[in-house]
């Protein structure tokens, strides 16, 4: 007599009863027929709720109903196999829902202002009672300080990598590596606040008669904070998978470290690089608290990022939402469309550019 | 306890691709059985099928008939677990969980079968590691990860781990192809150990192993790449090795293909 | 990387390799195989001494370059704290236990206490909703999907994660409030007697509302390197578990789960570092009350991010300096759960390192 013959005599299984009952769908569809019923029974009888409450217990008395049921006819192993497998597709459901809703939401209010007038004025001027009103000025402004962020982001971020891949030993390219991972999680009113501090409270007085001046370029230090890491993180992933050989073909031909870097391993892996950045511009071009922080807001249009506060889509959009006129709604709403528009559009980009490309394959 | 085993026109398939071709062959029980063959002929997926891990890789499917004691493990009805415990398998390269010790390893299976009573656990864990002739050098380490031993005793815990669910019949694919010679000839000692209590189907590259342990000898074959791989010649492995009927087995046995 | 060699074994090959390859007389010619590579971190393998200028010059950029991350971090402890101090000096009551925020009156009196408890607990509600069901979802994409659905649908999740925050604050405020508020007034109704549902109302712009919100953007995060993690477990693994007759849930929990531990780990503490710092979504959601409750459903609650954007605007040299100085609390807070998160996440990838 085995083990488990002895103590699970149900269990242990022998040839004669590899076979099991399985729970048919008809039961299946009958268990939930009768929580729906029940539900509906119990809270619309006793008036305990809504349509919402008949659905979300209905949801319970099946899973518990399937339990017993299955349990009964399977086994306990199936039943919770099969428990476990229904709450793991009833969490993708439930996810579902208010991202459904955030899109639909998106297209229909922001679907409203969606003209020429929204794209070519800007708040100047505007009036609690006037329906008109814009954010070209806050487009051009994501457009200058997303811009000018990623040209102090871009050639740090890959030069940072490339120390990392290429240059860096020992303990101190562990920390570096170590706190490119830690910045990554740094808040962004965190950043905006460092600037605010640095740049707008005692380096922009220098230049203005002692008096500290917001502008669209703190913005674009604030926003380059926050890329760094991310663009430091993906393009050193896209260098090492670069191959060795290719490096060595061209130290064997004479060329110093310095040009194979250059001319070799960074083209190689730049298509690679270019998704990374352009996701790190996707980010930023959505943040709104160090704008709010360091550029101040302008209802008019700015295109001098040095001097004067600018606005941007992100912050438009934050300043329509809590603005008291009747008509700021719809504005919010619409920036909130071109501004996912426009980052949703460069993260597809971006992910498109990465299924091409060769290296990641 | 030991069962027989019986394949007719067995052929499996991934996706459209027909891996091997109606195979038939009997296994008597408490035996060992060697399946060789080149590469790429299906022994492995034919080991694969008998114990129904051939369905889990996706588009993988199954058709003919394969009976252990007269009951087909391919009835709709048939509960997978239950055939998958009553059919062990030991595969190419040592698997232990890397997060267990070499006890939780060697439980895993008992445990999901829901014995809780630690003392029959630890009976249990202590007879299968003799079993499978690895009790002596880990006896004092029981509470240290699976992964920590050499690959030889890894293959060993696997070999303990499938044993310890008391199953009729062990599948072997493989098993010391990832091991240095001495470690191969611990796990050759322990299958002839093993036999006593257990039918053992063993695929393997190696023929001398196939001709020291086995019982009987099964020859794979395919006819070019792409072609579905055949059972060419079964019988006994001192026939085989010795005289075969067929001219393939002869030519693969001598070295002179494959 | 396949057999190129790694950085450590260079790290000493580079000296010796570059005199080695010089002390050999010009005009012998090497023969390509004995020819030893020269290391990635070994400096300049040409003797001209112009190129080699070029090469330090680079490599001092680069390495320039990499230092700026710790500048960076340290320069944003220092001015942060240069800017924090003179307000928390002129403040009337202890920062770190007094509730209210006036720090632009003539007697400056504020503290963290509110704005902590508030970011800590709607963080911990945030991810009390939304790691199961993140989990769940993961494994559904590694393990339950077909491949056909769990491509795009992992692709839509990753798109989710690139939705700026204002938008779901805005979301937030103008949608979800009302489902909210109605489920706020029925758990109210029946469930008062816990003290979490409480009070008298109004409800609607609660903690409850700003989690949830919360929730729905940390879960994208918390999914796909969850779903990375469960993707990485070994297959042998799972056929070990399934060839021991294990069912796919057991399987998943002898073989993914435990293997997947600590990534989800580090998961979870990346995505409580994102939602401790959120600002935007937060600032149009909470009611920005200054106290200290676990009722979470009635209008209330703060966080030290949003209160930021709620009163900078107003704030004058002192509360500029408070503003700060919360700043300044978040950011040891966040620093502390993402440097956790990541030596987790390096210990686990050392030991799968030397596994391998």
């Amino acid at each position: 007599m085995s083990l488990l013959d002895r103590e699970l005599p149900g269990v242990a299984m022998t040839p004669d009863n590899i076979r099991t009952q399985k729970l048919p769908l008809v039961a299946n569809l009958g268990v939930a027929l009768a929580a729906v019923v029940v539900s509906a029974a119990l809270v619309l009888g006793l008036g305990l709720g809504n349509w919402v409450l008949v659905i979300v217990l209905s949801w319970v008395l099946y899973l518990v109903g399937l339990l017993y049921a299955a349990g009964r006819v399977e086994g306990r192993r199936a039943a919770r196999n099969r428990a476990w497998q229904s709450l793991i597709y009833s969490a993708c459901l439930l996810a579902i829902l208010p991202l459904a809703s955030v899109v639909w939401t998106l297209v229909s209010k922001g679907a409203s202002r969606l003209d020429g007038n929204f794209f070519g004025t800007s708040m100047n001027n505007i009036g609690a009672r006037d329906a008109n009103g814009g954010a070209y000025h806050a487009i051009i402004g994501t457009l200058e300080q997303v811009g000018i962020a990623a040209l102090i982001a871009v050639p740090l971020g890959v030069l940072g990598a490339i120390y990392l891949v290429e240059y860096g030993r020992g303990k101190f390219a562990g920390t570096v590596r170590f706190f490119v991972d830690v910045m990554t999680g740094i808040p962004s009113i965190v950043a905006g606040l460092f600037i605010l501090s640095f740049w707008v409270l005692i380096v922009s007085p220098w230049f203005n008669n002692g008096q500290p001046r917001f502008s669209g370029f703190a913005a674009s230090l604030a926003l380059s904070v926050l890329m760094l890491p991310t663009i430091v993180r993906s393009t050193e992933e896209m260098l090492r998978l670069v191959p060795g050989p290719l490096r060595e073909g061209a130290y064997a031909l004479g060329v110093p470290q310095w040009k194979t870097i250059l001319k070799i391993v960074v083209p190689t892996a730049l298509p690679g690089i270019v998704t990374g950045v352009m996701l790190a511009i996707a980010r930023a071009a959505g943040e709104t608290a160090p704008v709010l922080l360091v550029a101040g807001g302008a209802a008019a249009i700015n295109f001098d990022p040095f001097t004067g506060n600018q606005s941007s889509l992100a912050l438009y959009v934050y300043q329509q939402a809590g603005d008291a006129s009747k008509y700021a709604p719809a504005r919010a709403w619409t920036a909130a469309l071109t501004l996912v528009a426009i980052v949703l559009i460069l993260t597809i980009a971006a992910k498109m550019l990465a299924r091409r490309n060769s290296l990641t394959r | 306890m030991a069962k027989r085993i019986e394949a007719s026109n067995v052929s499996s398939y991934y996706g459209s691709f027909k891996a091997i071709d109606s195979i038939s062959m009997t296994v008597e029980p408490k035996t060992i059985t060697a399946l060789i063959g080149p590469s790429g002929c299906g022994k492995s997926t034919f080991l694969r099928s008998i114990n129904r891990m051939h369905e889990v890789l996706p588009n993988a499917r199954i058709e003919g008939r394969l009976t252990i004691d007269e009951q087909n493990i391919y009835d709709p009805d048939v509960d997978v677990t239950a055939v998958r415990r009553l059919i062990g398998m030991v595969f190419q390269r040592p698997n232990p969980f890397p997060t267990m010790s070499i006890y939780e390893n060697v439980v895993a299976g008992l445990k999901l079968n829901g014995v809780k009573k630690k003392s029959l656990l630890d009976d249990a864990a202590e007879q299968s590691l003799k079993s499978a002739n690895l009790w002596n050098e880990v006896k004092d380490r029981l509470n240290r990860p699976g992964a920590g031993l050499s690959g030889g005793q890894q293959q060993r815990l696997c070999i303990a781990r499938t044993i310890a669910v008391e199953p009729q019949v062990v599948l072997m694919d493989e098993p010391c192809s990832a091991l240095d010679p001495i470690s191969t000839l611990a796990i050759e000692d322990l299958m002839f150990k093993l036999k006593d209590r257990f039918t053992i189907i063993i695929v393997t590259h190696n023929m001398q192993q196939a001709a020291r342990v086995s019982d009987k000898t099964g020859f794979f074959s395919i006819d070019k790449t792409g072609d579905p791989g055949r059972l060419i010649e079964y019988d006994d492995t001192q026939k085989i090795f010795s005289n075969p009927t067929q001219k393939k087995t002869e030519d693969y046995i001598t070295g002179r293909f494959g | 990387m396949g057999d190129y060699p790694s950085s450590s074994t260079n790290a000493s090959a580079g000296g010796s390799g570059v005199t080695g390859r010089h002390a050999r007389p010009a005009g012998t010619g090497v023969s390509p195989s004995s020819y030893d590579e020269p290391p990635i971190g070994g400096g300049g393998a040409l003797p001209k001494k112009s190129r080699f200028s070029m090469e330090a010059g680079f490599r001092g950029l680069s390495t320039g370059a990499g230092a700026m991350v710790l500048v960076i971090i340290v320069a944003i402890a220092i001015f942060l704290i240069s800017k924090a101090a003179p307000a928390i000096s002129a403040d009337t009551v202890n920062f770190l236990t007094y509730k209210q925020w006036f720090p632009n009156d003539t007697n400056p009196n504020f503290g963290i206490a509110a704005l902590a408890f508030g970011t800590v607990l709607s963080s911990v509600i945030a991810l009390l909703v939304a790691v199961p069901i993140a989990l769940g979802i993961a494994l559904f994409l590694s393990h339950y999907a077909p491949k056909r659905l769990a491509n795009p649908l992992g692709f839509v999740i990753d798109l989710l994660a690139a939705v700026p925050s204002v938008v779901f604050g805005l979301w937030g405020r103008d949608v979800f409030m009302e489902p909210v508020r109605d489920f706020s007034v029925w758990l109210n109704k029946y469930f008062s007697w816990i003290p979490l549902f409480g009070g008298d109302g109004p409800f609607g712009r609660s903690i409850l509302l700003g989690s949830l919100v919360l929730s729905i953007m940390v879960l994208p995060i918390v999914t796909s390197l969850s779903r990375e993690v469960f993707q990485q477990t070994p297959g042998m693994n799972e056929e070990a578990a399934l060839a021991l007759g294990a069912t796919k849930w057991e399987m998943i929990r002898t073989a993914v789960l435990p293997y997947g531990k600590p990534g989800v780990i580090a998961a979870v503490m990346l995505g409580l570092g994102r939602a401790l710092g959120e600002t935007i979504a937060l600032a149009l959601t909470l009611g920005t009350v200054f106290s200290i409750s676990f009722n979470i459903i009635e209008n209330g609650g703060n966080s030290i991010a949003a209160n930021i954007a709620n009163t900078f605007g107003e704030a004058n040299a002192t509360g500029r300096g408070a503003l700060i100085a919360s700043g300044l609390v978040l950011f040891a807070i966040t620093l502390v759960v993402n440097m956790a998160a990541r030596a987790i996440i390096y210990r686990r990838r050392e030991f799968r390192d030397s596994a391998a």
